[in-house]
């Protein structure tokens, strides 16, 4: 950690998350930890066809079935849709996937419903299916949706405002590929569509309350969402959205729609509580993924590393259908022009539906799907015109008073820091100087093993992404309570936020608490997502508590003979500045029967991008194809650090939730010819275990940033996005030839090599 | 009447968690330990120690880990009628009843900030107190290949073992 930045009472230092003591005894309550009085147990008919039409349904036997007490089709279920435009309803009678749903079942217990499940009668008419996204745009292909043709969704859905970015369209790229030295053209393929897996399936409870009140437990990254997005499916039912714990989501489970319809819709009909479940393998065969990528490219760039034009088609799969694809196509475009300072753009996107699993916006959304199949395609160029890539990246990141088109479609005008330095940082600690021997070149060989070193970047201007509303009430007895509604998946941010009200307030942090994570009880907020929890969030928390302290000042000036501007507090005491002695308690200020409050707010700002490179050095054998990931530093400048020990788990990240060995080893393997998923379950998807890890070294810089009074952003977010791309440059590096379909396993290396 | 008798004593088993014994009856009646029930099954929806985690349910992710007579067992791999008789730890089991005090692993991941979500944290938490239990002084290794067969996706593994490490050196 390289410090700059000022002295605080807690922040910039490591302090106990608030909820830990919950946590290691076990007493942290997830989803499947609740259980309401009288809940029933919802359990899915999912389809085993790819594409079919249903064509009969018999739910008798299951109806009759001792313990079941509703059987929903697609013939009784609500008339609710999901999905951007809304285009999937609750159960269809048509099936998209294998493991669409085709039908639910709530009963007495989890054995009674999967027993149940079992009893209901389908008779399919199979249809064709697509599972490639060429394929799928040809003109006799099959159709998923008559509602999309040519199975590709329309431009034009305000996911972001009118403007919504799909497209980067600026200057001239024709006149850009005039000016250019070298212009290199080619594809590359980010289609593992990994699953980011968290280790606990997605979950909601559903209850109702008369007619039109719904009460939801979610197991999600924000109640908010949960709230506001389901209302909209639901007919604007009244929501009210209660976070418990989440254990991981990492994009999967911002808001788990899908469930709650299943649930609600059960609800409803059996006037109980209804808890929907997945199992793991359901959370393998019929949840969340990332996107395909696929981009065929051309770019121009001149000697000295200036990037010309760029121009292409960015074609982008989302499975069965789009939770919220074209967002992630968005934020991806603007992350692109983060990465990329030039004049000259044309990429266009395309979004196609096929018959797979579908697609979320998970960690990374779209940045890293985008990049990692564009800077193989990038590199083709620097080591044409023989750069260093960290030079490159430091010469054409983002800088401040560049702009870009963000996901709304609005020029922003950056206010950031200069993350060259953290670049060349990080460069130093990895020693990236003696490491890098040029394009195509092993950093060293021994044997038949070859080392080689690469470096991918990334940043993202969401961290000040949507709304956050926050109040901080001030108690007689000394105590804070913010009321911000955050849910905890896994960032600490419930306790982060309390160290800013508590810095604000100068109160011990043990006398600051955070409301439950409640629609019921708490203003908007978003909630977490894109790294915005520290600026976003932050801000609203801040100047609640700004206003909170400065009403108990004006309330206490008199008492204390002075001006409110001259007051200061600590510990509960109030006291003039310089005069410690003479105080008073925040008691005698507020009366015993009071409270004081104050709100914030935070408007969206798209003007600070965050930053994060990743350096690597792999091994690869060359007699086996087999690569080792042996080393990572992660180098990123955040402002002000909140707290050490979380920021730097968070950067550990980038080792989880499909991010740098997707380049490796991740991916949703699928048997094209039937469309099921061959890898559905912790063994055969693989994953890092502890006796594989890599050396790991975080270079954190705190340059202060223009954000709020703590100058600090968020970076947890693109911990996974920078390395994928990071580790394709080192393989390349290290065998002399170039990959361009992740994961690079052993195959597509011993293939490359010439050597099947 | 003997017969009856035993019979009877068949149809029961003897479960000591957390040092409380329970006595459950087998049977496939909602109140009854079903000869296929797994002991996460059990510790979760019969005792209510929610604390065990059931992520996978194939044995593959190291969440549900208890104590089975002192080693780490995957009590999602477990069936309970094996169980009869036999002493069993689960994460509630660690703290000490009476003066609230944490056992050292949990005092450290905690002091380490070594867990994200924590959803993966109780089964690692087992498995490092059945390590410690057996080797009072690992090696870096040993935490790594007692723990390799634990999932966690947000990768708390570099805090965790440094938290194992110094639990060991305070012990």
């Amino acid at each position: 950690v390289i410090r700059m930045a000022e002295q605080y009472r807690y922040l910039g230092k490591a302090t106990p998350r608030k909820d830990a003591r919950e946590i290691v005894t076990g007493k942290a309550q997830y989803i499947d930890d609740i259980k309401l009085p009288n809940m029933l147990y919802a359990k899915v008919l999912r389809s085993p066809y790819p594409h079919a039409r249903i064509r009969n349904i018999d739910t008798s036997e299951a109806e009759a079935y001792p313990g079941v007490e509703a059987v929903l089709t697609h013939k009784n279920v609500p008339e609710w849709e999901e999905g951007s435009p809304r285009h999937k309803r609750v159960l269809d009678s048509r099936v998209r996937f294998v493991g669409d749903a085709v039908a639910l079942v709530a009963a007495k217990t989890r054995e009674i419903a999967e027993e149940a499940v079992e009893l209901i009668d389908v008779e399919y008419e199979q249809l064709p299916a697509v599972f490639d996204v060429e394929e799928a745009m040809k003109p006799n292909a099959p159709q998923l949706y008559t509602q999309f043709p040519g199975n590709i969704f329309p431009r034009g859905l305000a996911m972001f405002g009118p403007k919504t970015l799909q497209e980067i369209v600026i200057g001239d790229v024709d006149k850009g590929f005039k000016e250019a030295d070298f212009i290199v053209e080619g594809t590359c393929m980010y289609e593992n569509v990994p699953n980011p897996l968290p280790p606990e399936p997605p979950g909601v409870i559903a209850a109702w309350e008369g007619h039109d009140q719904l009460t939801v437990f979610t197991g999600s990254q924000s109640a908010s969402m949960m709230r506001n997005f389901g209302q909209v499916v639901t007919n604007f039912a009244d929501i009210r959205a209660i976070g418990t714990f989440c254990g991981g989501s990492y994009g999967s489970k911002n808001c788990p729609l899908t469930l709650m319809m299943y649930a609600a819709a059960l609800a409803k009909v059996t006037g109980t509580p209804v808890k929907m479940y997945y199992t793991k393998e359901e959370q393998f065969i019929a949840w969340r993924l990332r996107i395909g990528s696929r981009i065929q490219a051309k770019v121009g760039i001149k000697k000295d590393g200036t990037v010309t034009a760029v121009s292409g088609e960015w074609v982008v799969d989302t499975g069965a259908f789009s939770e919220m694809a074209q967002g992630v196509i968005a934020v991806g475009l603007g992350e692109a022009q983060l990465l990329l300072r030039c004049p000259n753009w044309n990429l266009q996107t395309h979004l196609i539906c096929t018959n797979r699993n579908p697609s979320g916006g998970i960690r990374g959304y779209g940045g890293q799907e985008l990049k990692s199949a564009l800077i193989p395609i990038l590199t083709l160029a620097t080591e044409k015109a023989d750069l260093d890539p960290v030079e490159f990246f430091k010469k054409n990141f983002v800088k401040a008073g560049e702009g870009y088109y963000w996901r709304d479609g609005i020029w922003w005008v950056c206010r950031g820091v200069d993350y060259s330095k953290a670049m060349q940082r990080g460069a130093e600690f990895f020693g990236w100087e003696e490491k890098w021997k040029g394009w195509g070149k092993p950093t060293a060989a021994n044997g038949t093993k070859r080392r080689g070193v690469g470096v991918g970047v990334h940043g993202n201007a969401d961290v000040g992404e949507d709304r956050s509303e926050a109040y901080v009430r001030l108690n007689a007895d000394a105590t804070a309570t913010l009321h911000s509604c955050v849910s905890e998946s896994g960032m600490g941010q419930r306790s982060s936020l309390c160290k800013m009200v508590a810095e604000v307030l100068n109160l011990p942090l043990d006398k600051v608490h955070i409301t439950p994570p409640d629609t019921f009880v708490n203003p908007w907020d978003f909630g977490l997502a894109g790294s915005r929890g520290t600026y976003a969030i932050g801000s609203a928390a801040i100047e609640a508590a700004e206003s909170a302290k400065r009403k108990l000042f004006e309330i206490a000036a008199p008492i204390l003979g002075a001006s409110p501007d001259d007051l200061e507090t600590k510990d509960g005491r109030l006291y003039v500045r310089g005069n410690e002695k003479n105080m008073i308690l925040w008691r005698r200020a507020i009366g015993r029967d009071r409270t004081i409050t104050g709100q914030g707010r935070f408007e969206p700002d798209y003007s600070i991008p965050n930053f994060l490179a990743i350096y690597v050095e792999i091994e690869v054998d060359i007699e086996t194809g087999k690569t080792e990931l042996l080393r990572v530093v992660a180098a990123t400048d955040c402002g002000q650090i909140i707290d050490p020990l979380i920021l730097e788990g968070q950067l550990h990240g980038a080792l989880g939730a499909a991010g740098i060995d997707t380049a490796l080893f991740e991916e949703t393997v699928l048997d094209k010819r039937r469309g099921h998923i061959l890898n559905c379950n912790m063994v055969d998807y693989t994953w890092r275990t502890f006796k594989e890890l890599p050396e790991f070294q975080n270079v954190i810089l705190e340059t202060p940033i223009s954000s709020h009074r703590f100058k600090a952003i968020g970076v947890g977010e693109i911990s996974t996005s920078p390395g994928p791309a990071a580790v394709l440059m080192a393989i390349s590096n290290a065998i002399g030839r170039r990959i361009t379909d992740y994961p690079a396993t052993p195959d597509k290396i011993l293939k490359a090599l010439e050597r099947t | 009447v003997r017969e009856a008798v035993a019979m009877d004593d068949i149809n029961k088993i003897t479960l000591i968690v957390n040092g409380e014994t329970y006595e459950l009856k087998v049977g496939n009646r909602a109140d009854e330990v079903a000869p296929s029930h797994t002991l996460a099954h059990t510790i979760r929806e019969m005792l209510g120690l929610t604390g065990t985690k059931v992520a996978c349910d194939h044995g593959a992710c190291g969440a549900c880990t208890v104590l089975l007579d002192g080693k780490a067992t995957l009590s999602c791999m477990t069936l309970t009628v094996m169980c009869d008789g036999r002493n069993i730890t689960t994460i509630e089991g660690l703290e000490d009843p009476k003066s609230g005090e944490l056992d050292p692993v949990q005092q450290s991941i905690i002091d380490n900030t070594a867990f994200q979500c924590g959803y993966c944290t109780p089964g690692i938490i087992m498995s490092s107190k059945a390590l410690l239990n057996e080797n009072p002084s690992p090696t870096e290794q040993d935490v790594k290949e007692a723990l390799a067969g634990h999932y966690c996706r947000c990768i708390s593994h570099y805090m965790v073992i440094k938290a194992v490490m110094e639990a060991a050196e305070k012990q």
